[in-house]
């Protein structure tokens, strides 16, 4: 069953002679619960349509709906309140907020939330507990290692329990050993039903989506399914 | 965690951008409450010398004749002698508008009477309104009863009278029951007795030769009280003493006025300032802004945030603003009104609008940031990581 379509989905920067396509008309449809890796050379419109499907950013053209929500035919507010329920972001550089700690960082999502403060806690700290850092709650991101900061965006990412999970070049930062952590931990995630969209330029890392989109130039030049057994593999 | 531990948070990790924000609006508010506390003490300094000075109004008997009598020399032409005024008629002047800014009423009447061969003023008065009236009068015995008189201190020397002495006042047998400190006026040669046996001494019944009213009327002019009881008088003439202070009054309105302006000036500083200052800290805050915004925040969500920074650091300034005021206006009351500062008092209404200024100035020169901040594109935030 379709989750997420994208249909023939356009982004130009500029107008006229300065003109730049993006995105030059992308068409695809994502499966619930898939796990989908799109790769692509610096420039090629990965993050361009990473950030259109996150809806960020207002496309040109085209259409995008996720579980039949039309999502850019949404209000300002509306579409807020579709990022925060539908989605979970995981950045490449974590973005996360410096002056909260680890435990507020997660809990930010939940803000905006009519739920009270003992529940969001609770929550934040099971999302901390899912990425192995229920120990270091109290702490800023700056007093943690770049893997465990990362750990702490994909909790913040996971905290509302989005059904996706856009990720940035997720492992873009990390060193070999925290890159496959993220991935072992983004794998498992998508094993307990979470949909994951994940731009990434290394085909290791791509290696344990189940599917992968490769892009060139703002066009989808390759969809093929790969087989997501890339347990052990360096990204 | 909520909005407001958001900014909690924030303000504390940039103390020097609130520090800013906080004094700009603190000095604005605390120099109003400084100029405008000073005023006040200063209005109610005037009041009390008003009130010390007594008597501000004047009602005579209407006259064609000039005053003869110039630094305390008469060269005749006692004009009191001729017309008199009803004393039924004062009691209209209890019904002007502004009747209750008059805080005494000293019907008088004079006339010439022998005492031991020599031609003495007696003068009758209300000893009770004497008491605001003169503040002044330090009485060496005590105030006269029926048959009792008051001697000033030049007609006691003059009569050679001491207290408890008896003195005879058209065939009427009377006692000194005090006599009056030196006050430097006429008041010294003058003989005073009760107003209604003055009357009955000088056969002037129900009639009086002059009335000193104390007015102390703050808010109105002067004029204006002359006007109302000319207007229940029309057969007497008023008028107003008092120059000095009327015209410290007038300086006193400039002051305000002046007041008022450099007030307005320093509202429009402090609002740059916290304008300024604020959309630094939002182009400070892009980065964070994109994340709330890409999380779920809407836009009226960043407003609040932004708005309640402000509201907060604005409470802040508005309280601090009025005690620094209250302070300055305690040290500088001495040097402005030449009183000491036991006259500023706690003024709930100024204290109250010294908050509401304040949060209001801050609130109001915070929504321009507010909006640009909720303008934020999220996606160019992100990117500029």
């Amino acid at each position: 069953m379709t989750y997420i379509q994208v249909e023939n989905l356009i982004k130009q920067y500029g107008t006229g002679d300065a003109a730049v396509m993006a995105v030059g008309g992308m068409s695809f449809r994502i499966q619930m619960g898939e796990f989908v890796a799109v790769m692509g050379e610096s420039g090629s419109g990965k993050s361009t349509l990473l950030s259109m499907m996150g809806a960020l950013n207002t496309p040109t053209s085209g259409q995008y709906s996720v579980d039949g929500l039309e999502v850019y035919q949404l209000g300002q507010d509306k579409r807020a309140d579709f990022r925060r329920e539908f989605l979970g972001f995981v950045f490449q550089s974590f973005h996360l907020v410096p002056y909260l700690t680890i435990l507020e960082n997660v809990m930010l999502p939940l803000v905006t939330v009519k739920t009270n403060g003992r529940t969001k806690r609770s929550m934040a700290e099971e999302a901390l507990s899912r990425v192995g850092l229920d120990g270091k709650a109290h702490r800023l991101p700056s007093q943690v290692s770049g893997g465990e900061q990362e750990r702490v965006a994909i909790a913040r990412a996971i905290v509302n329990e989005p059904p996706i999970l856009l990720a940035d070049e997720p492992s873009g930062n990390l060193d070999t050993k925290t890159s496959r952590e993220v991935m072992d931990l983004l794998r498992s995630l998508n094993e307990e039903g979470m949909t994951i969209v994940m731009v990434t330029h290394s085909p290791e890392c791509a290696g344990y989506a189940r599917r992968l989109l490769r892009i060139s130039d703002g066009l989808l030049v390759e969809d093929i399914p790969i087989n997501g057994s890339a347990r052990n593999l360096e990204c | 965690m909520t909005l407001k531990d958001i900014v909690l948070r924030n303000i504390r990790r940039r103390k020097a951008k609130a520090g800013f924000v906080l004094a700009g609006l603190l000095i604005a508010v605390s120099t109003a409450v400084a100029l405008l506390g000073l005023i006040e003490a200063m209005n109610r300094d005037i009041q009390q010398k008003l009130e010390e000075y007594g008597a501000n109004i004047l009602i005579l008997p209407r006259t064609e004749n000039l005053s003869l009598t110039y630094g305390g020399l008469s060269l005749g032409g006692v004009s009191f002698e001729m017309q008199e005024i009803s004393q039924a008629d004062l009691v209209r002047v209890k019904a002007i508008k502004n009747a209750a800014n008059v805080a005494a009423m000293g019907p008088t009447v004079l006339g010439a009477v022998e005492v031991k061969e020599r031609k003495v003023l007696l003068a009758g008065v209300d000893f009770q309104a004497t008491e605001i009236l003169k503040p002044w009068w330090k009485i060496g015995g005590t105030v006269p009863s029926d048959f009792g008189v008051l001697l000033g201190s030049e007609a006691a020397s003059i009569l050679a009278l001491q207290t408890g002495d008896y003195l005879k006042v058209n065939g009427s047998k009377l006692q000194v029951a005090g006599i009056l400190a030196p006050t430097g006026s006429q008041d010294d040669q003058l003989v005073f007795a009760r107003l209604d046996t003055a009357q009955s001494l000088l056969h002037k019944e129900g009639r009086v030769s002059m009335v000193e009213v104390a007015a102390l009327c703050n808010a109105c002019p002067i004029e204006e009280m002359v006007r109302q009881i000319s207007g229940a008088l029309p057969d007497t003439k008023v008028m107003a003493i008092q120059q000095v202070v009327q015209t410290r009054m007038e300086t006193l309105d400039y002051f305000r006025k002046f007041s008022y302006g450099v007030t307005a000036v320093l509202v429009l500083v402090g609002s740059l300032v916290v304008l300024v200052t604020m959309m630094g800290s939002v182009r400070e805050r892009t980065s964070e802004i994109g994340i709330f915004r890409a999380i779920g925040f809407r836009r009226s969500h960043v407003i609040r945030i932004v708005l309640l920074e402000a509201g907060i650091i604005s409470a802040m300034a508005g309280i601090l603003g009025y005690l620094v005021g209250f302070g300055s206006t305690k040290l500088a009351l001495p040097f402005f009104a030449g009183s000491t500062g036991t006259g500023v008092i706690f003024d709930p209404a100024l204290a109250a609008g010294a908050f509401a200024a304040a949060v209001i100035m801050g609130l109001a020169s915070s929504v321009y940031p507010a909006l640009l901040a909720a303008r934020i594109d999220p996606t160019d935030a992100l990117r500029a990581l």
